[in-house]
Parts: C-alpha cells; sequence; structure tokens
C-alpha cells in the first residue's frame, strides 16, 4: 500500500466530528432554539412583480386569534440603516444593501415579502396571511430574460476584455460559434432559512440565523441597527446546507430583529419552500455565445466568449461567466463581453461555482464541438492547450496537475471503448455515449482569526466565527490540529458558529480549508512555541536551550536530539503554575501577486451514459470526478464532498430550471415538486480521485478547495456524453426529450 | 370510542378534520391564488389528544389545525425531525406513526390519537447507536445532517419492509427523501450494509 492508499484508507476510518449529533436528531439548526415567550413571524407576499402598494388593510388580520402585530411600510419603526440620507449617518451605521424589507410600498418582485404577521403561534400567524389586504398600482414586469437581452438599451455594466486580436477565431483553419442558455437555479438547500431574533433592552440584540458566516451577518446586523458589533450575537450552530444562499442577509434577518424589538419578544421566523425560491437569491439566468477556433493541429488561434446574466431592477449582482476563457487553455487571441440584464425579480446570489459553473458550460461545451470538427480527441486537444501559466495574469500557476486527472479518469471511465464518430456505440438497444469537461476555479487564501486553548489535561480546543454548511470543516479542522499537534483527534474540539468567537470568514468560494486551516495550523505553532519557552524557563533539563533545540508532540516537550529529555504538558503547566495556555492569532491571506503565482483547484469530469432512441430517455451510468486541489486533508469527506458536486451537476444538466410565467412575474414551479432536484434513482456510481499532491506555495497547509470545483464542468460532460451517443447537440440546459427532437 | 372533542361522530371528524387539512395543508402557492378572505375565522378550541412519542405517552391538548411535525418540533421540542418544504415533497419530515413511514407535515396532529411515533430521538437505544445510525456514520452519508433523520427513518422501513434488497430497489424505495448535498451513494451503500448484515433491525 503507497502512502496515498494509507492515507485514505486511514480517514475513511474516521468519521465526522460531529456525526453523531447529526444522526440522532440532537445537533440544533437555526430555528430549532425554543426561547420562552417566543413569538412567530409569517411573511404576507406581494402578488404582483412589479409597482406600488396603494393601500393595505391590516385590520382583520389584527383581530384574528393570536395576532400580535402586522407590520408593514406605515408602521415599521425607524431603521438607521434604512435611511437614504447618507451626510447626517452616523459613523457605526451602513445603508442596507438590497431590499429594505417592510421599509416603502414599492413592489419589486413577485412573492416579495409586503408585510410581517406576528402571533402567538405558527398556526395563527398562518391564519391571518389571508386577512391581509393589500390595493396595488400594478405595472408590467420585465421578465422575459431570452426576448429582453436581445434588446441592448437594457443591458448595463458592460466589461470588455481583450488580449491579442478580436474575433480571431474566424480566421483558425477550423471554428465553431454557438449559443448557450442556462435558466435560472435555485440553491434549495434542505434547511429552510430562518432566523430568531431576540432583545436585551434596546441596545442587546442576539439572533440565532441560517447564515455561512455569522460574523458577516453580525457586522450587516450592527451596521443596520446602529449597534456597537460587541452588542449584537450571531449563532449558527449547524447548517443544513447553503450552497451560496447564505452568503448574504437575507429579508427574514432583519425582519425578525424588527419584530422582536417592536412587540418586545423573541421572534422566529422560517422561510416557506416556496419563499426560497424568491427571497434568498438564485443563480441567474445566462446566455453566452463563444466562438473558438484552432489550426488543423488544434492549436486554439481565438477564443470569443460573450455573455449576459441577469440581476434585479434594484440592485446589481455580476458573475465571473466569461472569465474562464480567459485563463484556462493556452491562447494569444482571447476577447471577452460581460453585461448584465436588469429584471423585474429579486436579486441573484452565488451558487455553488458561481460564474465558473455556467462559464465552462459554454466553453467545455464549444471545445468538445471543436473537437470533433478537428477530428481530434476532445482530452487531446485539452492536452494541446494546457498551460503551465495563467494566460490572462501571466503568473505561473502554483500547481496544474490536469494531465494527471485526464489519464486517470480516461482508464477508470473505459475512454478506449468511445466511439469517435457520435450515435455508433450501442448496448441493448440503448446509444451508449462518454463525455468529459474541466471545472477550474480560484483557489484563495483569505484572513481568519483563531483561538486556542491549550489545557493541562492535554485537550486543545480551538474557535472561530465561522459556520460549517455542510463540507466538513469542523472535521478537518480537527484533523489539521491534531496532526500538526501529534495528539488523537479526541484531543481536539473545534468550535465555531458564534459571531463571539474570533473573527474568521464566510464559508464561499471553496477558500475555507485554506483560510482557516492556516489560521488553525498558525495557532497551533504559535502554543507550541509557548510551551517550549516555559520549558526553558522552568524545567530545569531545558535550562539553557533554545526554542529550536526543542519540539512538542503527544502532548510532550522534549529535546529534539534526545526524546529520552521529555516533560508532559500537565507538568510543565504545573511547574509554571499555569492551568492552560490561551492565544489568539490571527493568519493573514496573500493575493496571487504577492504569492507570484496563480492559485487555482482544477477538476476534470468523466460520463458515460445511455440514451433510449425511442424516447430520449437517459441513463447516466457513471461518473468519474477527478480533482487537483493540492494537498486533501481528509480522503473520506473530500470525497463525499466531490460526489455531491456530481449529484448537484446532473440537476444542472437534466432538471433544474424556475419557470416564470413572464407576463406576472410569478415562479410557476416553486415547489419541490414542480423544481425537480436529483432523486436517489437519478443518480449515477460516481468514483472520486484526488491527484493529492500538497501545493507548497499555498503555505505549509498545502490545501485548496473542492466545493466548487466539485460541479464545475460537470453539466458539459453529460452534454458532451450525450453528443457522442446521438450526434444531438444540446445548448440550453435542463436537457429534455423534446430537446433531443422528441414530443413530449 | 371517543377519538376526539371535536365532534361526536366519527364521521363529523373526518369531515371537520380533512376540512382544516385542505385549508392549512394545501401547498400556500395555490391558496395565495383565491381572494383575500373577507371573514375573520373564529377562534380554533384545542383539542385533547392523547398518543406515545418514543415510547412515551402524552396527554395534550393541540390546536386542530398543527400538523404532527409542528408538534413534534414546536411544541414538544423533538426538533429531531425537520421541516424541508411542508407539503410531502421532500422527506425531511419522515417519521414513523405505529411502525410505518409517514411525512409528518401531511399529518395533522390529532389525527394520531392513540397512535405510537417514534422519531430519530427515539432510535438508538440510549447512547447505543441503531444499526442503520451506524452505518450512515461509518460511509458518510451526510454532509450537512438536515435531510439525515428523515433518510434514516426511511431508510429503516426499506430494510423492515424488505425493500432493500438491491440497490436499485433501496434507490427507487428513498426517491421520497432529498438530498441536496448529495450524499445519495454513501446513503445508499450504508442501507445496503444494513441489509445485507442480516441483523434485525
Amino acid at each position: 500500500m503507497n502512502q496515498d492508499e494509507l492515507f485514505y484508507k486511514s480517514t475513511m476510518e474516521e468519521e465526522r466530528v460531529d456525526g453523531i449529533e447529526k444522526i440522532t436528531g440532537r445537533a440544533k439548526y437555526s430555528a430549532e432554539h425554543s426561547l420562552p415567550n417566543m413569538a412567530y413571524g409569517v411573511f404576507v407576499e406581494s402578488r404582483i412583480a412589479k409597482g406600488t402598494i396603494k393601500s393595505m388593510d391590516i385590520t382583520k388580520a389584527l383581530a384574528s386569534d393570536g395576532v400580535i402585530d402586522v407590520i408593514y411600510y406605515e408602521n415599521c419603526p425607524a431603521i438607521p440603516g434604512y435611511s437614504t440620507d447618507a451626510t447626517n449617518r452616523p459613523k457605526n451605521v451602513s445603508e442596507w444593501r438590497g431590499h429594505k424589507v417592510l421599509h416603502d410600498n414599492v413592489v419589486r418582485f413577485f412573492g416579495q415579502p409586503i408585510a410581517l404577521i406576528v402571533a402567538d403561534t405558527l398556526e395563527n400567524a398562518n391564519a391571518a396571511i389571508r386577512l391581509v389586504k393589500a390595493e396595488y398600482d400594478t405595472v408590467i414586469p420585465e421578465i422575459d430574460f431570452d426576448k429582453l437581452r436581445l434588446d441592448e438599451s437594457k443591458l448595463k455594466g458592460t466589461n470588455n476584455y481583450k488580449r491579442g486580436e478580436e474575433k480571431k477565431y474566424k480566421q483558425a483553419a477550423v471554428f465553431i460559434e454557438a449559443e448557450y442558455n442556462i435558466p435560472i437555479e435555485v440553491h434549495n438547500p434542505m434547511e429552510l432559512h430562518a432566523t430568531i431574533a431576540v432583545w436585551e433592552g434596546d441596545d442587546k440584540l442576539t439572533v440565532y440565523d441560517k447564515n455561512q458566516g455569522p460574523r458577516n451577518t453580525q457586522v450587516t446586523l450592527a451596521r443596520t441597527f446602529g449597534l456597537p458589533e460587541k452588542n449584537v450575537r450571531v449563532i449558527t450552530e449547524n447548517v443544513g446546507g447553503a450552497f451560496g444562499s447564505g452568503l448574504r442577509t437575507w429579508a427574514n434577518t432583519p425582519a425578525a430583529c424588527i419584530a422582536a424589538k417592536k412587540i418586545q419578544r423573541p421572534v422566529k421566523i422560517v422561510l416557506t419552500r416556496p419563499q426560497m425560491f424568491t427571497m434568498i437569491g438564485y443563480r441567474p439566468h445566462s446566455w453566452q455565445k463563444v466562438g473558438i477556433g484552432a489550426d488543423n493541429s488544434g492549436i486554439l488561434q481565438g477564443i470569443s466568449h460573450e455573455g449576459i446574466s441577469n440581476t434585479s431592477k434594484y440592485e446589481d449582482f455580476r458573475e465571473g461567466l466569461v472569465n474562464v476563457s480567459r485563463y484556462l487553455y493556452a491562447c494569444a487571441n482571447v476577447d471577452t463581453k460581460y453585461s448584465m440584464l436588469p429584471l423585474d425579480l429579486s436579486t441573484p446570489i452565488w451558487m455553488r461555482g458561481p460564474g465558473e459553473a455556467s462559464g465552462c458550460f459554454a466553453l467545455e461545451s464549444a471545445l468538445d464541438e471543436l473537437s470533433y470538427k478537428l477530428k481530434i480527441d476532445p482530452v487531446e486537444l485539452r492536452i494541446k492547450n494546457f498551460s503551465d501559466i495563467n494566460p490572462e495574469s501571466k503568473l505561473p500557476f502554483s500547481a496544474n496537475n490536469l494531465k494527471d486527472c485526464y489519464a486517470y479518469g480516461k482508464e477508470k471511465i473505459g475512454w478506449s471503448k468511445r466511439s469517435k464518430t457520435p450515435g455508433l456505440l450501442k448496448e441493448n438497444g440503448w446509444q451508449i455515449g462518454y463525455g468529459m469537461a474541466v471545472g477550474v476555479f480560484g483557489a484563495g487564501k483569505g484572513v481568519a482569526s483563531v483561538r486556542a486553548i491549550l489545557n493541562n489535561n492535554g485537550t486543545l480546543v480551538l474557535e472561530t466565527a465561522i459556520s460549517d454548511m455542510g463540507p466538513g470543516t469542523t472535521t478537518s479542522m480537527t484533523r489539521i490540529a491534531a496532526e500538526k499537534m501529534q495528539i488523537p483527534l479526541e484531543k481536539v474540539k473545534f468550535k465555531l458558529g458564534d459571531s463571539s468567537l474570533p473573527p474568521g470568514p464566510s464559508q464561499g468560494g471553496s477558500g475555507t480549508t485554506s483560510t482557516v486551516g492556516s489560521a488553525v495550523l498558525l495557532a497551533c505553532e504559535t502554543v507550541q512555541n509557548k510551551l517550549k519557552e516555559l520549558a526553558i524557563k522552568f524545567a530545569p533539563e531545558f535550562a539553557n536551550k533554545t526554542v529550536t533545540d526543542l519540539l512538542v508532540e503527544n502532548s510532550l516537550v522534549q529535546l529534539v536530539n534526545n526524546d529520552q529529555v521529555k516533560i508532559s504538558i500537565t507538568e510543565l503547566l504545573k511547574i509554571a503554575e499555569k492551568s492552560n495556555i490561551d492565544i489568539t492569532v490571527t493568519s493573514t491571506g496573500k493575493t496571487a501577486q504577492e504569492l507570484k503565482f496563480a492559485t487555482n483547484s482544477f477538476s476534470v469530469h468523466f460520463v458515460r451514459l445511455a440514451v433510449n432512441p425511442k424516447n430520449g430517455a437517459i441513463k447516466i451510468q457513471q461518473v468519474v470526478a477527478t480533482a487537483d486541489a493540492g494537498k486533501i486533508i481528509n480522503y473520506k469527506t473530500a470525497r463525499s464532498q466531490m460526489i455531491g458536486g456530481v449529484v448537484g451537476g446532473v440537476g444542472m444538466a437534466m432538471s433544474e430550471e424556475a419557470k416564470f410565467d413572464t407576463v406576472t412575474g410569478q415562479i410557476i414551479n416553486a415547489s419541490l415538486h414542480g423544481y425537480h432536484v436529483p432523486l436517489h434513482s437519478e443518480i449515477p456510481p460516481t468514483d472520486v480521485w484526488f491527484v493529492n499532491k500538497p501545493d507548497n506555495n499555498m503555505g505549509e497547509l498545502g490545501a485548496k478547495g473542492v466545493g466548487e470545483i466539485s460541479l464545475i464542468g460537470v453539466a458539459a460532460a453529460i452534454t458532451n456524453a450525450l453528443y457522442n451517443a446521438t450526434g444531438k447537440r444540446v445548448r440550453s440546459l435542463p436537457i429534455t426529450p423534446q430537446k433531443l427532437g422528441f414530443k413530449a | 370510542m371517543k377519538r376526539c372533542a371535536i365532534s361526536d361522530t366519527r364521521r363529523g371528524f373526518i369531515i371537520k378534520s380533512a376540512s382544516i387539512a385542505a385549508l392549512y395543508l394545501t401547498p400556500s402557492i395555490l391558496v395565495k391564488a383565491y381572494a383575500t378572505e373577507s371573514v375573520i375565522p373564529l377562534p380554533i378550541p384545542k383539542e385533547k389528544l392523547q398518543l406515545t412519542i418514543n415510547g412515551k405517552l402524552f396527554n395534550l391538548e393541540v390546536d386542530a389545525r398543527t400538523s404532527l411535525l409542528n408538534l413534534l418540533r414546536e411544541e414538544i421540542g423533538y426538533t429531531g425531525t425537520k421541516k424541508g418544504c411542508e407539503m410531502g415533497q421532500c422527506g425531511a419530515c419522515i417519521v414513523h406513526v405505529n411502525g410505518k413511514r409517514t411525512n409528518s407535515c401531511l399529518s395533522l396532529a390529532v389525527t394520531n390519537e392513540k397512535l405510537s411515533v417514534t422519531t430519530i430521538e427515539g432510535l438508538a437505544n440510549g447512547e447505543a447507536l441503531h444499526p442503520m445510525q451506524e452505518a450512515f456514520l461509518k460511509n458518510d452519508s451526510f454532509q450537512c445532517g438536515y435531510c439525515t433523520p428523515g433518510q434514516i427513518m426511511s431508510a429503516v422501513t426499506c430494510v423492515r419492509e424488505g425493500k432493500a434488497k438491491t440497490k436499485a430497489s433501496i434507490k427507487n424505495y428513498m426517491d421520497s427523501n432529498i438530498c441536496r448535498c448529495g450524499a445519495y451513494q454513501n446513503i445508499v451503500d450504508a442501507i445496503y450494509e444494513v441489509a445485507q448484515s442480516g441483523k434485525k433491525i
């Protein structure tokens, strides 16, 4: 067994440190805290997409059994962060970004919260929703993305990039041009977004809130309500998935705070599943056009990548939709153009693999199309245009082991069985196809603070204000600390999910492991140095030694060159008359420029699927997911994350689409029945493989994230395999039998 | 046998519970398509309810509109049973009622009179985990953990009902339970492992 296999085997035998809590139902999610005298808040939603509310009659709702208050624009207390008056704004206040809930009578999207009913029970609150009567002045909304994007006057925020010559691909010996369309996708984590808010007096606020960054929510609330940060505590113990939806603070959070203050009781708001489609963001609708050309040997001559994605009318949301074409492959002539299209919808938000997930669908589909025209194997085509340096920044990639991924994936999926001509391979009457695609995402390392408390019994407690939405951060951080300190996992306790802990980043952009992991390493190193200093000062056997002569492992301080000279941590703290060592450190991030490297994670997905030629039914038979994400901290949880990304990608390719009535602006499939996410029986067996080479330019940890790359490229690998099976190219997601030419 | 204080006859009870169910369990998206109501509904009196939860007898007074899910989570504090959609579409709220798996969000609490409910909190025997829980831990069959209680409750009846003989039949049975993190493969592995072990669960 080689080192990799030994490591994989050992982590596969470990269990998630928070596992028992989750499988016994003891783990508490944000809505599951019970406070004395708690009231329930439910939103009344707008029944139009655009216009103003002429009048709202709340009298019947107020008279309904158990209703305590109905809060709306006429009676909503003044919120410092809601004021648009910048000149008189106190220093500790920032203007709320986006829709100011319960603030005004303007309707910006269908299903906008226009009033909050607060009652003693959930049943009484729900019963009063239909008693609120709103009269509207309606304006016809602009909803139809496909139509409106054609009108250039509707576009905004256009951003152009060019290196070499523009539209150079048109002069290449072989080129293709194609358009790609991806509808709105909705995160739909299983846990509904929820907030419980409780005030102590006028200026102390505690909220239990679902988000991906308790620190971020704390700052947002402090600045909205004009409170000192220390007076706002955000508790986010467990997060039931988020995938990006928790990266900002949505209406439920300030609404619960407003209501709790107004009625002087704790208030809980839990969104409904339909509200999860309108109130917490989504992956924007995108249209892309790619032109790509190569010489006859397959060397890329030019890439032009144009993209439009929607935002709301009241806020800009930009995605790095076309950026991937600038840096994934060596190509001298690249031009990209990106614009936003504002619609009368709520504001989008990053969703797993933001930008690149949509961008790679277009680029990796286009490369596949080009490969058939060139009659070059799609993997070969990618290898021919491989780049060691990031062609956009001209910085070398800190590591780029894509070629290892290609080699492993080809072997594992059985690439040699693939037919070079589409539609030729058959099995039991089904058409068989093979496809692959690359995924890439930035791998940054940011700022994080960690407190470490080493107790005299040898246990180590680590604390930081981050949240764990499911990837297994708690487990990975525990492992990093246990390895560094050379102590068993059980001796490490990693605490998170509380803004009163030292500040940490929001969990997003695949940056948690590298960022917080580096801070954990620094904290452990600092503790070790403190121990060494104490040993030199208090333990006679280490007198006259220097810290470099000493090492700390397995709860002992000992000499590097003589392990017989040692003292236990317990004994050392005793003679030093200390009950513990308690330190807080901050690990700083580094930009690519400071590093002089471009840092990215890469993935390559291989797919084998079968298509029934009679009705277009598709069975994805096998997926091989390979990734280059530096050193893997925990194979078990990283593998699970990769498998989960494939499931997300299958949803993107096969079924996920928020459908709109373009006349009213209402989502017509806002439920888990209408919006189909992949189920057990729709998931292919997935093999996972990691390059698992530490990226030394990322610091001692050598690890990069896998959260985004696990999904990026999956959809293109599926449509590419579909083309290989049938000769039919689907450029507009999701794939449906109709798009393959079959009747519904 | 007196079923419930809400009406004298079983038929009356069915009619009333059905209309309550129609009002309160209809997906809100449909309800809201109708015009707003002009009449303030009368306060709903509490109903007596006796049922067993995880082996413990409860004598309760509950709002007739309360779902079994909200009774467990909001009234009793058994928050292990999760709320994911309240439309019976996701399976996060699945519990066992007299041994049968049930979407607790679609079951009015008062319809569970004299019945026996088992939730995720009642599956382990004290600190000793249920074999299905152990298999979920070992196979890393969850990430965020939110759908997990529902998956485990379904998984247990999947094996008990003899639907876990092949991975394909497990998948079909488990289509009732959505996992958005995408732990499906590891969930099926766990169920298959428990089924193959032949342990009586």
